[in-house]
């Protein structure tokens, strides 16, 4: 029967063509999520700006004429002075405000990859699991979701200030690790669908434990709605940290982070509006770049969610 | 429709229970205790205070005291604050933060919905950009910042209104204060009622609705809106919460004699009493809203009921 409707012909040629790379190529899902995100001009002006942000953090230290925690005796509670390269201005102790902006925004940083990190790893494991098992295992682990949603936020920060005393890699390893709730939720909501489809049952068949099937089957599956979350859930850190600084309960002198910078400002921007401005800018324009991003990224990996 | 509500009120019960227990103990195994002042007070002094708010006796015991105190609604001392006892600190606290937080509900919640419908009509025209530019700036500049600006801006350069403090009965100094609360409250529902309004928008029963000749307005007040009002429904609850939470910073930030400026300091002291009792006040009004919520939706939605 070969060849009666010249399949095999049609079919050759185009393998041919693939060959000689004459033929158009079909496109992989992730190739139409990028270029849908490259149309999106406010992401990828956002994702610019947020890359310029990352890299002057990282290396401008180095080019800065002060460090973040040196004094400058002749300029203190100073306005932004080109000539003796305080370009922010110095702050009441006389250090340079642009070294510690840089030093604050490097900080934040930090804390929410590393936060974020956390908060992700626990949250995808956990929803992973209470969907994958399903029925009272499931049940009992949602609950304690809900149990940990009625607690007030902010006993949880103080306690775990408490706890952690002072140090800031623990301190914000903690706030990771109360920042899971809602990536459980939405991972556990994802599981139930994905363990009902058949490659999941062939790996079963194939007998996969329980734990290979949920790390090598289902959480690879997840990871559009995750990436989402994740980048939606830094701006969130971001400001949890900035908060918990501002109360005086997260980065301490002289290091110091966005938070601690507009908690200084503060109190004294009615004379000294250059140290609640150049922070507070920093900050903004940081959350406003990666809910941008966040927003590009779902409208490109989820297109039906438009 | 009251099968329904007896279910859910029996299952908020255990999450209360469990709920307290994990903040009793959570709160007991931080270290440092309510007397580690600046100065240690003499051993026989510390024993004394102890065995009188019964610290020395086992966890185990305390728990089952402090359950039997507050089964009767009774939330204990202050352990730092001589002569006062939780509920009294909460009853002098409380009704100014509930007041503040229910005015910037209200206030947020009528700006929200109203500014969610004008966006979703005019979708993609000018309107729509301007709420959506509003609504990031409430959602995203953290509550503390925009305080801080707010204050610098319209207290100190404009002198429009006092920056912070309080002189009771005066509503100036309630102006800043609320709007710092309610803008991202307002921001919130505004973004979910556009965007449900949007979907409704679309529907089928509104197409049908116009092309019988009703006029817009007609079709928006009798079609529209009660359907795009459900999601707006659902998060009025947690939106309350979140007010009443973050009532807490803002008081701290101007100045107001609500009930955060006890509990920060009673945090960082270890007024167990009163961290506790704030903390299981604020419990069970998460709670309490969360079971309104639901049973509002199980009014509004008999699918819910019957699950």
């Amino acid at each position: 029967m070969a060849g009666i409707t010249g399949k095999d012909q049609v079919l050759t040629t185009y393998a041919n063509k693939l060959a000689t790379l004459d033929a158009p190529k079909g496109r992989s899902l992730t190739q139409n999520a990028m270029r849908r995100l490259v149309r999106n001009k406010m992401a990828v002006i956002s994702i610019f700006v947020l890359v310029t942000i990352v890299i002057l953090a990282i290396i401008g230290p180095n080019f800065v004429p002060w460090g973040y925690s040196q004094v400058d005796w002749s300029n203190i509670r100073k306005p932004p002075n080109f000539e003796a390269g305080h370009y922010f201005g110095t702050d009441q102790n006389g250090r340079d405000m642009l070294a510690r902006v840089l030093q604050g925004t490097q900080m934040s940083l930090i804390v929410a990859f590393v936060a974020t990190f956390v908060s992700v790893t626990i949250g995808v494991v956990y929803g992973a699991v209470a969907g994958y098992f399903g029925g009272r295992v499931d049940a009992v682990m949602m609950r304690i979701v809900d149990i940990m949603y009625a607690l007030p936020y902010i006993l949880f920060v103080i306690i775990l200030v408490v706890m952690f005393g002072r140090n800031p890699v623990l301190l914000f390893v903690g706030i990771g690790a109360i920042e899971w709730l809602t990536m459980a939720r939405i991972v556990r909501g994802q599981t139930l669908s994905i363990k009902e489809k058949e490659f999941v049952e062939a790996a079963r068949a194939g007998g996969a434990k329980p734990f290979t099937i949920i790390m090598r089957h289902i959480v690879p599956n997840l990871t559009g709605p995750v990436v989402i979350y994740a980048t939606l859930t830094i701006p969130e850190i971001i400001i949890a940290e900035s908060f918990l600084s501002y109360l005086g309960l997260g980065v301490q002198e002289p290091q110091t982070s966005l938070g601690t910078l507009i908690s200084a400002g503060a109190p004294v921007a009615e004379v000294m509006p250059w140290m609640l401005l150049a922070p507070a800018a920093v900050l903004v324009t940081l959350l406003f770049c990666l809910t941008y991003i966040g927003d590009g990224l779902r409208d490109a990996l989820d297109p039906k969610d438009r | 429709m009251l099968a329904y509500a007896f279910r859910r009120v029996l299952s908020a019960i255990p999450i209360a229970l469990i709920a307290v227990t994990v903040c009793f103990f959570i709160l007991r195994l931080a270290p440092g205790g309510p007397f580690d002042g600046e100065r240690a007070l003499p051993p026989t002094v510390l024993a004394n205070l102890r065995a009188h708010y019964n610290l020395d006796q086992p966890l185990v015991v305390q728990y089952f005291l402090y359950i039997w105190r507050l089964l009767h609604g009774d939330l204990g001392p202050s352990m730092v604050i001589d002569g006062f006892n939780v509920s009294q600190l909460i009853s002098i606290g409380f009704p100014f933060t509930l007041t503040m937080a229910l005015c910037a509900f209200v206030i947020a919640t009528a700006i929200g919905m109203l500014a969610g419908m004008v966006a979703a009509v005019y979708q993609n025209k000018w309107p729509d950009y301007v709420l959506v530019l509003a609504v990031m700036i409430g959602v995203l500049i953290p509550n503390f910042l925009m305080a801080a600006l707010l204050q610098l801006w319209f207290g100190v350069y404009l002198k429009w209104v006092p920056a912070g403090g309080w002189v009771s009965g005066s509503v100036w100094h309630l102006i800043l204060p609320v709007t710092v609360l309610a803008w991202p409250h307002a921001g919130r529902i505004s973004r979910l009622m556009r965007g449900s309004m949007i979907e409704v928008l679309g529907t089928n029963y509104v197409r049908t609705a116009r092309s019988k000749g009703l006029g817009e307005r007609l079709v928006l007040a009798r079609h529209a809106i009660k359907p795009a009002l459900l999601p707006v429904v659902s998060y009025l609850g947690p939106g309350l919460s979140y007010l009443l939470t973050g009532s807490l910073a803002v008081e701290q930030i101007f100045g107001l004699p609500g009930i955060g400026k006890y509990f920060v300091t009673a945090a960082l002291n270890r007024d167990y009493g009163v961290v506790l009792g704030t903390t299981i006040l604020y419990m069970f009004i998460i709670l309490a809203l969360n079971l309104i919520v639901d049973l509002v939706y199980a009014w509004l939605d008999p699918k819910v009921r019957y699950r």
